[in-house]
């Protein structure tokens, strides 16, 4: 047998040892890990992982993290936002090093995914760290020749939060297919005529590709803000099978 | 082989013999949902079953509730990995709606309002199933799947779905919704049927 048609039989459902093979530091709190998986298939923009540690005595925990490397990227990436009280979160943020090991199972999901070959105009929604499985949409589609062209709105407490900022601004830059949009909601830049307020869905209007032009719209974040946020696109007129959400509930 | 992460300790709050592996305790109730959430009044809401030749029944919100509830004590389990202990709901059983339409069926899809789907076998829902239309003693909330959502705890909580809309019967077994996306067709937590392998 080839080592190919081994790696061919690995499910998902498997656990595949993985080493950290760089770290960086995505602000206060958040951190992106690169991680080398031998045998894992590749991933699809959209999809996440779960991860598990096993301490010295054997004791495991296992937590679902979404991946921010772009479709079929090799080492993969994910971002990760330290919860105050989380059990795995502040180990993978403070803790864990380069040369370490830890084990990954996926990728997993087939619905919060976008593929190459939509060619559908895109809306991304994020609030707070519901960034990072859009930001492998963004990162995937910048990789590619495609006629697609993508909305992101971040929605973020204050600047100091930002997440990926130099690369978004220099893709929106570079790319005439993207436009990013930064929203405030308790503390906005000095010169932002906005100010520092919620979203609401008339705003929204006036930022997302509309209904008229059948797009496919991405929400990620807590919560209340997809709540908010896929009520917001509904009462727009948005077919509710082109809507997909994904919640962060409380996770440590 | 051991793959051990140095310096991880864990917090060990989560040993509980209730929690299946690879789940933690959760205390929260987090909201999962692939789209927007549905609001659906009770005066409008039916619950429709169709058996396996075709043939269907409806029941108004009143007639569904004149059914019965109960009050179901139970422990919840997402494949997202968070689990919750002692739940309180309160519903009406699943059996008696599928009386005389079960015959030749095999399998079950159960539809929600905003086209949600998820398959179970038939032998899944007798006894172990309900729809539920209290959570904690308040009437379930559209985040939750309210007006009713289908309450199979002992799978995972997928299968439980939000703003139920009704049963098809089938004879033989065919995907939901989250199992043609990469999810496990039956799901349950103690074997860990998480995900599809294909």
């Amino acid at each position: 047998m080839t080592e190919n048609s081994s790696a061919a039989r690995r499910s998902v459902n498997d656990w595949l040892p993985a080493t950290v093979v760089a770290v960086r530091s995505e602000g206060a709190g958040t951190r992106t890990l690169s991680l080398d998986v031998p045998g894992m298939r590749p991933a699809l923009a959209g999809q996440h992982v779960d991860l598990r540690v096993t301490a010295e005595d054997g004791y495991t925990a296992q937590r679902s993290y979404s991946l921010s490397s772009p479709a079929g990227a090799v080492p993969l990436e994910v971002t990760i936002d330290r919860l105050p009280d989380g059990e795995v979160s502040p180990y993978l943020v403070d803790g864990i090093e380069v040369g370490d090991r830890l084990e990954v199972r996926g990728p997993i999901g087939l619905w919060f995914v976008w593929r190459p070959e939509q060619q559908d105009p895109v809306n991304l929604i994020a609030g707070g760290s519901g960034l990072v499985p859009l930001m492998s949409i963004v990162r995937t589609r910048a990789t590619m020749d495609s006629p697609a062209r993508f909305r992101l709105v971040i929605a973020a407490r204050e600047p100091a939060r930002d997440l990926y900022r130099d690369e978004l601004d220099e893709l929106e830059l570079e790319n005439e297919w993207l436009s990013v949009t930064r929203l405030y909601s308790r503390r906005a830049p000095v010169g932002d005529e906005r100010g520092a307020r919620r979203v609401d869905a008339a705003e929204l209007a006036s930022l997302v590709h509309p209904a008229s032009s059948s797009p496919l719209t991405f929400i990620c974040g807590p919560t209340a803000f997809v709540e908010t946020v896929a009520d917001g696109v509904a009462q727009l007129g948005h077919e509710g099978a082109r809507i997909r959400a994904e919640r962060f509930g409380a996770s440590g | 082989m051991g793959v051990f992460s140095p310096g991880f300790r864990g917090s060990r709050r989560d040993e509980d013999v209730r929690i299946p592996p690879g789940q933690y305790l959760e205390r929260g109730f987090p909201v999962l949902s692939t789209g927007a959430t549905e609001r659906i009044s009770t005066a409008d809401w039916r619950f429709t079953v169709t058996g396996a030749k075709g043939e269907t029944r409806s029941w108004t919100w009143d007639e569904t509730i004149a059914v019965g509830l109960e009050t179901v004590n139970t422990d919840i389990h997402c494949v997202t990995s968070w689990s919750k202990l002692d739940t309180m709901w309160r519903g009406v059983p699943i059996d008696p709606f599928l009386d005389g339409l079960d015959a030749d069926a095999t399998h079950v899809m159960v539809h929600s309002y905003g086209g949600y789907t998820t398959n179970l076998p038939l032998e899944d829902l007798r006894g172990r199933a309900w729809i539920a239309t209290e959570f904690d003693g308040a009437p379930l909330t559209p985040e939750h799947g309210g007006p009713a959502r289908l309450l199979v705890p002992h799978l995972y909580f997928w299968k439980s779905a939000k703003w139920v809309q009704g049963l098809q019967l089938m004879p033989r077994d065919s995907p939901g919704f989250w199992e043609r996306n990469g999810y496990h067709d039956h799901g349950d937590p103690w074997l860990e049927e998480r995900y599809s392998s294909f």
